[in-house]
């Protein structure tokens, strides 16, 4: 058994978007040795670096939301392990992941208040034209023009939450304190809730005055926020959503914003950022902002811990925590 | 009832000024060119007075109508009345309490959210196209925030229920100690305001609380603390709050009410740390109608001797 002094750091490979260096990565190299192609000098291509340090990498450390493909997973013929850096892991190819036996981990319940009090955020937004009220007052209209135009109330308001995971059950519980009434749908009925089920998206949307969507993207949540379902919303209903922009047809989404068929949209995410509809710039029933529920000091903290508390776990044999099930 | 003569103080609700309009002889104050004319020439058919946050009844208005017999207030805050003339002349006084109280609570938090989150700024981001060139900085988190609450009733009551759902330990000021609330007493502002992260003004306005955050509040919530205003703009010291958000000397400002509406400083417009809105805590198209038809309730009872359904003298 080597001595402490002999033991090198265990390695992590780092896969990451370029010209993003996570905040605690100087940390992170306190204890483990962080092998990073974006760091190499000479520059290698990622390719090239995987392969060379095949033989040694159990672990990847995986700095969303760059890809993991099945021609990347293929160079890393020992990984065991890769610890996600956010809830999210449709990135991942998992299929081949559960194939090779690879386990993957998320962030698990580290983002869940703060993702859920930008959903808050966002409803009240839309209903209560908070945004659209400060465009008002920077304009100098209140002076000039009078009063603004009414919102709508939030109590008692049926809120459709579409998957009831961690995310779900935190806004849940907010939205219950300003009298709104919950219902769901998620893959199973959980029989531990009080808030009606609906088995279908639809079903939930002829029910609800708002829909919220915070599930996790797979094939078979893509797109479920179809034109039928927004239609069954209604003119007066509001679409929320922070999961993933494929959630959400957003085409049709945009349309029927634009021709007035729905109350509003409150939107943290988008089928192909940082790209944005340009059409929905001009509309004062939406409230945008940039995938950023998660960018809090407090979630990369929390991510911090969990990431580094994982990578320990792993080394040394110990149970992982927020392993996802796929 | 029609002959009975109605001033209503300004315009405020036009579902309300059409019921007026129907019931009674509507008089608006606002349209009129020559007030002192006006009032002379219908002091003996002016039996009622409706108000809002805005114009209300003073003491000047009282004594030009010795026919009053009530002030019906669209709205909850009282501070645009002279009660205790009203008092001495045995005016009736009613207002619309309850019916906004959880529309003004949903907006504290959502200003709250939108100060913390940036979340105004964020969608002007957006909007300019520059997320194409890059992330937007990190915001700060609510959930688990200190929220400090200037006076407990029913409005800092529904704010402190909501934030309680996001985990944010609640401590309070006001005039008496509530020993069956589970929150945190604090006898003065200022050991409130320093021992807060979000400190939110929801009391009514009377002398006692003019300007009940003023420099020295200000300065014991300092430059990581936030100022939510959803009571009445007087409540707040205006130029020094305006100095010390300039001067980043406090982290940030929600307010929905000002000195003197609706003008708002200008400097405050280029902060990235601010969100201001027109006086919209209770306006909700609901709540709106709620309050109109209290108003009206409280009219019918009181000119058919009936007993009034929110007085407040």
């Amino acid at each position: 058994m080597a001595t402490v002094e002999e033991e090198e750091p265990p390695l992590v490979l780092v896969h990451r978007p370029p010209n993003f260096n996570f905040p605690f990565k100087h940390r992170l190299q306190t204890r483990f040795c962080l092998l990073d192609p974006l760091d190499s000098d000479p520059p290698e291509s990622t390719h090239s670096f995987f392969s060379r340090h095949s033989a040694s990498i159990r672990v990847l450390l995986c700095v969303d939301p760059t890809p993991i493909t099945r021609d990347l997973l293929s160079l890393l013929p020992f990984l065991q392990l890769i610890v996600g850096y956010s809830a999210g892991v449709d990135h991942i190819d998992l299929d081949e992941c559960r194939r090779r036996n690879i386990t993957v981990t998320n962030a698990g319940k580290a983002f869940s208040p703060d993702v859920a009090d930008l959903a808050v955020a966002l409803l009240i937004d839309v209903l209560r034209r908070v945004s659209a009220g400060f465009r008002y007052v920077r304009a100098g209209l209140w002076a000039r023009n009078g009063e603004f135009p009414l919102g709508f109330k939030l109590g008692g308001k049926r809120v459709g939450i579409v998957g009831l995971g961690s995310v779900g059950s935190e806004i849940a519980k907010r939205l219950e304190s300003f009298g709104c009434v919950i219902s769901y749908n998620s893959r199973r009925k959980k029989p531990s809730v009080p808030f009606p089920w609906y088995e279908n998206v639809y079903d939930l949307a002829v029910n609800s005055d708002a829909l919220v969507g915070c599930c996790a993207l797979t094939e078979e949540t893509r797109h479920m926020i179809s034109k039928d379902v927004m239609t069954a919303l209604g003119k007066e209903g509001v679409i929320i959503n922070v999961g993933r922009g494929a959630l959400i047809d957003e085409k049709e989404l945009v349309r029927l914003l634009v021709g007035g068929e729905l109350r509003g949209a409150g939107l943290d995410v988008f089928e192909n950022e940082p790209d944005v509809p340009q059409e929905l710039f001009s509309l004062d029933n939406v409230v945008l902002s940039p995938h950023c529920a998660v960018a809090t000091p407090e979630c990369f903290d929390a991510l911090e811990q969990l990431i580094t508390a994982n990578l320990e776990a792993f080394f040394s044999n110990k149970p992982l925590q927020s392993v996802v099930e796929f | 009832m029609e002959s009975i003569g109605v001033l209503m103080a300004c315009p405020m609700n036009p579902y309300l000024e059409q019921e007026l309009d129907k019931r009674f002889t509507l008089h608006r104050f606002w349209k009129v060119p020559e007030k002192s004319t006006f009032l002379s020439t219908h002091s003996n058919s002016i039996r009622a007075v409706v108000g809002n946050a805005f114009a209300g009844a003073d003491a000047q208005l009282i004594e030009a109508l010795p026919k009053l017999e009530i002030v019906a207030s669209f709205s909850v805050g009282l501070d645009k009345i002279d009660l205790a003339k009203c008092k001495e002349k045995g005016i009736r006084v009613t207002n619309t309490p309850d019916v906004l109280t959880e529309d003004v609570a949903d907006l504290a938090i959502g200003l709250i959210l939108a100060v913390l989150r940036n979340l105004c700024e964020c969608d002007r981001y957006v909007r300019s196209g520059k997320w194409k060139k890059g992330s937007y900085m990190l915001t700060t988190k609510f959930t688990g925030k200190r929220v400090g609450i200037i006076g407990l009733g029913r409005i800092g009551m529904a704010i402190a229920k909501r934030a309680e759902a996001f985990s944010c330990p609640i401590s309070y000021h006001s005039r008496t100690e509530k020993p069956e609330t589970k929150y945190k007493y604090y006898p003065s502002v200022v050991e409130l305001a320093a021992n807060c992260d979000i400190l939110v003004i929801a009391c009514s306005l009377t002398e006692e609380t003019r300007h009940i955050v003023n420099r020295k509040v200000i300065d014991a919530l300092g430059a990581e603390g936030v100022l939510i205003n959803i009571g009445r703009g007087p409540h707040v010291d205006e130029p020094e709050l305006v100095s010390a958000l300039v001067e980043r000397r406090i982290g940030g400002a929600g307010l929905d009410v000002f000195e003197h509406e609706p003008e708002v400083p200008e400097e405050l417009f280029g902060l990235d740390n601010v969100v201001l809105l027109p006086h919209v805590g209770s306006g909700t198209v609901e709540t709106r109608k709620d309050m109109a038809d209290l108003v009206l309730g409280n009219l019918e009872a009181h000119f058919l001797k009936k007993p009034l359904l929110t007085p407040v003298i």
